[in-house]
């Protein structure tokens, strides 16, 4: 059973899903969801476990030997890829009950389940499988499913937004198969490990270099890298609740991960920094994007669209650490994954709850929402905290990392900029506290509208697990660690 | 450049004015409908170069030749590599599931705006923006 443990991160969704298709029963469906992703979290934290103390694991799907047959390989990189988003799906899985029934059609939900439970079967995918191909079939997977849970929302613009979201993922998606099969062309190899070998002989021919700047736009379009960025603030502000808790934690993290796999372990640190001097594309890039989006942030009413342009600016913060081309700087990265995973995860659940009783998460809806709502907006504060690098929650130990790795460049202004974009962050955060803390309710006195237990338990458990983490960062910060060692250093034994 | 190698390497010239068609569509059409043909369009040219590329100069389809008799003979023969095709089929199918996506999209957006024009959308969605 256990040596078949990689492929179920996979088969366990993928066959839930049709299983929550064919019930047609909302509730049934909801407890299907909610068991597959806990089995998945189990399956993911085992394999974390394992790859720690035996090393890298290779699973040859169907014993077909690689790198003739699909290979699933799990290293330490994807180890904590896998945890991270099977982690926030077993804790958006259950507050989705209360909110998708709030939310979605009667009839429809059932299938909303199965397209959550694609789309994470195709995130897992992604980041367990070996081989490129089965990256892109797993990308589609993932994204086409993704398109139809943002069209769920209530408003029609959630329409719109999926519609835009289809046009530039599927360009995206399709530049990444034009760069496969480019390297295809020059090594004859899909396997990540054979390629990782094979292309050092054929680093100087411009098919490969095409092919990177072919992978290079597309992953940049995936993971809404400024000023690629366009599909993603619309999609999050105007999907389910629950969608974009999930989609905001882990899918621009598993567009992340493909970067750092591509471009690390298959292309090699010493081509992606020396020769095609990522680090010098990226660096420019990443620091507009932290400080324009989060200028941009502060200028949102609605308080979801603000929350994605911060997500915009978050993953500027992910890609600079790659920038440093340090293993300081990916340790950063890959903390800053997990982190962000866990504070927008929670704060969009908080939303998520205003959403639930209020109906609205415009500004100026939410005043007097401290009083009324008690505990959804001390979450939000918490993953506001977290949002902003306040000591004691994770944001600060990602920004610690960051810090560091820009102070071992020697890159001072670099770790300024940062500190600033930490402020403006404060700035967006506290529009929001002082809407709900410091704004009388024009309504009623007195009336209590707490959302109830069923939402505020998953929203609290990632705003536990922010300040756990925050804490106690030890145990994350040597699994990242590794992993960045990993990563810098290339195919592992 | 050379004319025979412009000539020798006309199915990637095919591929990039394809390409370059389907992604200007993508780009410069408002239409919705139009826009998933030229995705469409982008993502067949993608499929041609995948398929052109495991032709083989001089290469069979990739059928075992007499597999009993064997020799010398069977193991001259060149076959072309199947695999670029099985790949693609693949695609294909993705392709299909995007652009039905794509079309009951569509086909909802016209539901609730009455267009599929997509600077009528923004029109409207500015109004009621206003309205508030």
């Amino acid at each position: 059973m256990s040596t078949h443990l990689p492929v179920l991160q996979v088969v366990v969704p993928l066959l839930a899903a049709p299983v929550c298709a064919l019930i047609r029963n909302a509730r049934a469906a909801a407890v299907i969801a909610v068991l597959a992703s806990w089995a998945t979290l189990a399956i993911a934290l085992s394999l974390l476990g394992d790859v720690m103390s035996a090393g890298v694991i290779s699973y040859a799907l169907g014993d077909w030997v690689p790198p003739i047959g699909i290979e699933y390989r799990v290293d330490i990189v994807n180890a904590w890829v896998l945890v991270i988003v099977s982690t926030i799906a077993s804790a958006v899985a259950p507050y989705m009950i209360t909110s998708v029934e709030d939310e979605v059609e009667r009839r429809r939900i059932p299938l909303f389940y199965a397209a959550y439970l694609l789309c994470l079967c195709g995130l897992l995918g992604i980041t367990v499988t070996g081989d490129v191909f089965n990256v892109f079939v797993f990308l589609e997977i993932s994204s086409l499913s993704a398109y139809a849970l943002i069209a769920m929302g209530t408003r029609r613009r959630a329409l719109t937004a999926a519609f835009r979201y289809l046009v530039m993922g599927s360009v995206g998606a399709t530049f990444i198969v034009i760069g496969i099969g480019l390297l295809y062309v020059m090594t004859g190899s899909l396997n990540m490990a054979d390629l990782a070998v094979l292309l050092p002989e054929v680093w100087d021919s411009r098919t490969v270099k095409v092919a990177y700047g072919f992978l290079g736009v597309g992953f940049c379009l995936k993971l809404a890298l400024f000023p690629l960025h366009l599909w993603l603030p619309n999609a999050y502000a105007f999907a389910p609740s629950a969608v974009t808790a999930f989609m905001a934690s882990t899918a621009t993290k598993v567009a992340v991960y493909m970067l750092l796999r591509f471009f690390l372990t298959i292309f090699g640190a010493p081509f992606s920094f020396g020769v095609m001097a990522l680090d010098r594309v990226l660096l420019p890039l990443a620091l507009v994007a932290i400080v324009s989006m989060s200028l941009v942030a502060i200028f949102q009413v609605d308080v979801k669209r603000l929350l994605a342009y911060s997500s915009v600016a978050q993953i500027g913060y992910m890609v600079l650490g790659l920038s440093f081309a340090s293993v300081t700087g990916l340790t950063a990265t890959l903390l800053h994954l997990f982190n962000h995973a866990l504070m927008k995860g929670a704060l969009f659940m908080a939303m998520g709850c205003v959403v639930y009783r209020i109906g609205s998460v415009h500004i100026d809806a939410m005043a007097g929402l401290g009083k009324r709502m008690p505990w959804t907006m001390a979450a939000f504060v918490l993953g506001g905290l977290s949002l902003v690098g306040v000591p004691l929650t994770v944001g600060f130990v990602s920004k610690w990392f960051l810090i560091l790795g820009a102070l071992e460049r020697g890159w001072w202004p670099v770790a300024v900029i940062v500190l600033l974009a930490s402020v403006l962050a404060l700035v967006y955060v506290w529009r929001v506290v002082e809407a709900a803390y410091f704004r009388p309710y024009e309504g009623d006195e007195g009336v209590g509208v707490e959302a109830p237990w069923r939402l505020l338990v998953p929203t609290w458990a990632l705003v536990g697990a922010n300040l756990y983490f925050g804490i106690n960062a030890v145990r994350t910060a040597q699994v990242a660690e590794r992993a960045a060692e990993v990563l810098m250093t290339g195919v592992g034994p | 450049m050379r004319l025979d190698l412009f000539v020798s390497h006309y199915n990637y010239w095919v591929v990039i004015f394809l390409m370059m068609v389907g992604f200007y569509i993508l780009i410069s059409r408002g239409n919705l409908i139009k826009k998933v043909v030229g995705l469409n369009v982008f993502q067949t040219a993608v499929f041609m170069l995948y398929i052109s590329m495991g032709k083989i100069t001089g290469g069979t389809p990739p059928i075992l030749v007499d597999p009993k008799g064997g020799g010398e003979a069977a193991a001259e023969v060149m076959y072309s590599n199947p695999l670029p095709h099985v790949l693609i089929l693949t695609a294909i199918v993705v392709g299909i599931a995007t652009t039905s996506v794509g079309l009951a999209l569509a086909v909802r957006i016209k539901e609730a705006y009455g267009t599929l024009e997509e600077d009528e959308i923004s029109r409207i969605e500015a109004e009621r923006e206003a309205a508030e």
